[in-house]
């Protein structure tokens, strides 16, 4: 039993062939970059509107802080979430099952390891880039203090490793890929909702937002953006920051092994 | 003392498998198959689904582990040397794996770079492909957008990108026209002539005939004959088959005559290298519906070895 858990967390062995896989996903990306900074550009606009200055009309503030630039770090930290953990589900599984781009490349001298470990770096990169459009859409409405805002990108691209892998563990346990509905609405959702995105984690009850911090990384990812784009740097982006650096470790080791375990018969 | 002898680089064994064993839980989908590829020769693998070819075309490319027995490629275990042997190899699957985000020529760039081709390098090579295998016009077009037969054709030339020591196809023709096949056929001819190892698996069986060198016949795992196709055809065919109609009246006839024949349907097969002699005595003795003589085949070696597998 020790053993066969143990077998999950065996550490790849990686070389520099991972940024192919990186550079093959990259290309197709630029292929069709001007259809790919559509959502990013469009999604801030969106939800400013409704939420920060529709809804927000009727908010007086939390925390002294206006509503659209309480949402704004949100929107940025659930865009980090969605585009990684989605390039790495639907997209990783269609490349894997259906275009089998996988099996063509596991033919050349990279390993599966590799592979899977280039789609998660791809899968941080689409955060880290979806991001960077955000931030300039973000800030043009003088939503963010820009003196910590840059820390984002970095950021972004850390975080995108984290849910990057998250999503890698989904797509090797999925059987299917209409199964990746499940962690969509039974994980991404609530997260979406219930991070600390449109109302503060503390007016919920303590249980649950011990729950929260220890269960549900989006948490920790609104965390630090916000107190980056508020410029109101605290203690707590330490434990913040190391929560999604070992669980983005643990995670990435085990999305391979989980992988291995599917790809290689 | 002798270690020049002993080391398998310097011999001219690509590939080295000895009782080699592929299961999974209790099915044994490679069951201890021994064979050895030479350098320059094409070697083919017949077999009905489920024999065991692709299984062992996987274990050969360092993709699927074995369970059991030992394979040695350019004389590397497949275990340890997986990046080593990989990047000596030119592998077309039998299920088209092309990248369809990319056009003809960018399958082949983006393939390139895989094994660290400098770019000019794989410029150059790619040009001489796709005039090779005649692709050329279509460079730019994308995957989904060309034949069943060209797409054959990439994956052949996406497999030569690196150029290999060794080229693994896995069903070179599965599905195309009679055109397209002999396309193809041609093309594998002109890379073995140019000094290629080439392994190959088929069901068919004219296919085999035509290219290989030297080939095995698997059936559940196993390997029930290993040869030359036309070495094959003669020692467990003859030279010829005649073939008559399947009635008592003729089986009667034979058995009278102490002639043995095989029953492969509704035809009664006899095979012979004298045809004139069998065929002559038939007419006269036997009644019979029709009757015709024509050269064996290797198809004729396979429904022998397949026919009396099912008759077990």
């Amino acid at each position: 039993m020790a053993i066969s858990i143990i077998s999950y967390f065996k550490i790849p062995k990686l070389s520099y062939r991972v940024w192919k896989v990186w550079h093959r996903n990259m290309d197709v990306f630029m292929k069709t970059f001007k259809v790919n900074f559509i959502p990013p550009f469009l999604e801030p606009l969106l939800y400013l509107f409704a939420l920060g200055f529709g809804l927000g009309t009727y908010i007086e503030g939390i925390e002294g802080i206006s509503y659209p630039r309480f949402i704004a770090p949100a929107l940025i930290a659930i865009s980090i979430m969605n585009s990684s953990f989605f390039e790495c589900t639907y997209g990783s599984y269609v490349r894997m099952y259906y275009q089998k781009t996988f099996d063509g490349i596991i033919a050349t001298p990279l390993s599966i390891e590799e592979v899977i470990t280039g789609e998660i770096l791809w899968g941080a990169t689409r955060s880290l880039i979806n991001t960077t459009i955000m931030l300039v859409v973000i800030a043009f409405f003088g939503l963010i203090d820009l003196r910590y805002s840059l820390l984002v990108i970095p950021l972004s691209f850390l975080a995108g490793l984290l849910f990057a892998s998250i999503g890698m563990c989904f797509t090797a346990i999925s059987p299917n890929i209409n199964s990746m509905n499940y962690p969509t609405f039974l994980f991404i959702t609530p997260m979406f909702l219930l991070s600390g995105t449109f109302f503060p984690l503390s007016i919920l009850p303590a249980s649950a937002q011990y729950f929260a911090i220890a269960f549900l990384p989006l948490t920790h990812v609104v965390s630090i953006t916000r107190a980056l784009t508020l410029a109101s740097p605290s203690w707590f982006m330490i434990l913040n920051l190391v929560w999604i650096i070992i669980a983005s470790l643990v995670l990435f080791v085990l999305s391979i092994n989980l992988m291995k375990r599917r790809l290689i018969v | 003392m002798n270690s020049a002898i002993a080391n398998p680089r310097i011999t001219n064994s690509i590939i080295v498998a000895e009782g080699l064993e592929k299961r999974f839980d209790e099915f044994r989908a490679v069951d201890g198959v021994s064979f050895n590829v030479r350098k320059g020769e094409v070697f083919g693998f017949l077999g009905q689904n489920g024999a065991g070819k692709t299984t062992t075309m996987k274990m050969i490319q360092c993709v699927s582990p074995r369970t059991g027995g030992r394979l040695e490629v350019f004389g590397m275990d497949v275990d340890t040397h997986q990046q080593e042997i990989k990047k000596l190899l030119g592998v077309a699957p039998q299920e088209n794996n092309l990248d369809p985000d990319f056009t003809v020529y960018e399958n082949l760039m983006v393939y390139s770079r895989y094994f660290d081709i400098p770019r000019d390098e794989a410029k150059e090579i790619i040009e001489e492909l796709l005039d090779f295998f005649q692709l050329s016009e279509k460079r730019d077009t994308l995957i989904e957008k060309i034949s069943g037969g060209m797409k054959r054709r990439l994956m052949l030339a996406r497999a030569l990108v690196n150029k290999p020591g060794l080229l693994v196809l896995d069903e070179p023709t599965i599905g195309l026209d009679p055109q397209a096949r002999h396309l193809i056929w041609d093309k594998i001819k002109s890379m073995r002539d140019k000094g290629n190892t080439i392994i190959l698996t088929t069901h068919y069986l004219d296919e085999a005939e035509r290219l290989c060198d030297r080939l095995v016949i698997m059936d559940h795992g196993k390997i029930l004959v290993e040869g030359k196709p036309d070495e094959l055809v003669r020692e467990y065919v003859g030279t010829n088959v005649v073939e008559a109609e399947n009635n008592p009246e003729v089986k009667a006839c034979l058995q009278r005559k102490d002639m043995k024949y095989e029953v492969v349907g509704d035809r009664i097969q006899i095979h012979t290298n004298n045809p004139h002699d069998i065929t002559s005595a038939l007419l006269e003795e036997c009644h019979l519906g029709f009757i015709t003589a024509r050269s064996a085949t290797l198809e004729d070696v396979f429904l022998k070895f397949a026919g009396r597998k099912l008759r077990e």
